[in-house]
């Protein structure tokens, strides 16, 4: 069976866990998800299984989409995502389920989009120490710094750690339990926290690194 | 959203009165031991409630032994406290009574408050 899905998070809180410790969770609303395609050595050059997540009204994607879609009894998608497999029984069509995919103790990677924080200077982006803050200095508190040798040299290395764009990038949370699986409501709760806002879209495969 | 979080979470325990700081009570925590659970009783003195939906807990003063304090904080909802019984209410003018921690004796006594 496949281990993948894609879900919607929820947000955080606190259960009980077996020993009665309380445990931090993240909820994500999990599938369910239905294989829109599965792609093959022969006609793809690689093989994956494609599966879409959140169903919306079939007006609000374009006709390329629902195309696609419509190869499949699959409803209206909104979010196509592909997991490699190296070989699936798996079909155009089905449907995939949390209850399916994963079990409490299993070990995930839960993949989504970091918050964005805009341009942040390089202390909140980078973690620099910044400046003293005292002994009359009064315009250095967050800078950088020297950025580099003087004239010997005379460039910037590449790569430098400067100020930027932070965040609203693709992060992975490794290695995080399942302490909670509702097949009912298609809910699962990892341990820990896991990037992105609430609802925002979340790729859960299994733990690559275990 | 909200709404499926407070769902999964722990309910409230049925077991625990409504408690304030300097109720004297006794907290039967269950204790598991191999396969086996028994029950312990803590008693002491409510130093403090903090409240905070799933995450409230109580903390509970009792003297040992040799004049030693021992503090034990639980959680409201914790599944560990079975259940607790309030054996007296205290007339305290303040929320955290952490003053009783520099009292021994005498001085950390509490008037008894008479509910009507």
């Amino acid at each position: 069976m496949l281990k993948g899905l894609l879900g919607k998070k929820i947000g955080m809180t606190q259960i009980f866990d077996e020993n009665g410790r309380a445990v931090p969770v993240t909820l994500i609303e999990a599938g369910p998800c239905y294989v829109t395609q599965v792609r093959t050595p022969e006609e793809e050059g690689y093989s994956a299984v494609q599966l879409g997540f959140g169903e919306t009204k079939s007006k609000r994607l374009t006709g390329g989409q629902l195309g696609h879609l419509n190869r499949t009894s699959a409803p209206p998608l909104r979010f196509l995502r592909e997991f490699r497999v190296k070989e699936t029984e798996l079909k155009p069509g089905d449907k995939v389920t949390v209850a399916d995919a994963f079990q409490v103790g299993d070990h995930v990677d839960v993949i989504g989009t970091s918050k964005g924080k805009g341009f942040a200077g390089v202390v909140k982006r980078h973690h620099f120490g910044g400046g003293p803050v005292t002994h009359g200095q009064s315009d250095r508190t967050r800078t950088p710094g020297s950025i580099a040798a003087g004239t010997g040299t005379g460039k910037i290395w590449k790569g430098k750690r400067m100020a930027g764009h932070m965040g609203n990038e693709r992060v992975t949370s490794m290695n995080l339990r399942v302490a909670y699986v509702d097949p009912e409501r298609n809910l699962l709760g990892v341990l820990g926290a896991v990037p992105g806002g609430k609802g925002g879209l979340v790729m859960i495969k299994e733990a690559r690194k275990q | 959203m909200d709404d499926i979080l407070r769902s999964v979470e722990a309910p409230v325990n049925e077991n625990i009165p409504d408690l304030g700081p300097g109720d004297v009570v006794s907290v039967h925590v269950r204790i598991k031991e191999g396969d086996r659970e028994r029950i312990q009783e803590f008693k002491g003195t409510v130093l403090r409630v903090s409240r905070g939906g799933q995450n409230s807990s109580f903390t509970v003063r009792r003297v040992a032994s040799n004049g030693i304090g021992v503090e034990r904080t639980f959680l409201l909802r914790s599944p560990l406290v079975d259940k607790v019984v309030v054996e007296r209410h205290s007339h305290v003018r303040r929320a955290k009574l952490y003053y009783l921690r520099e009292r021994t004796g005498k001085k950390a006594r509490l008037k008894q408050k008479i509910q009507n």
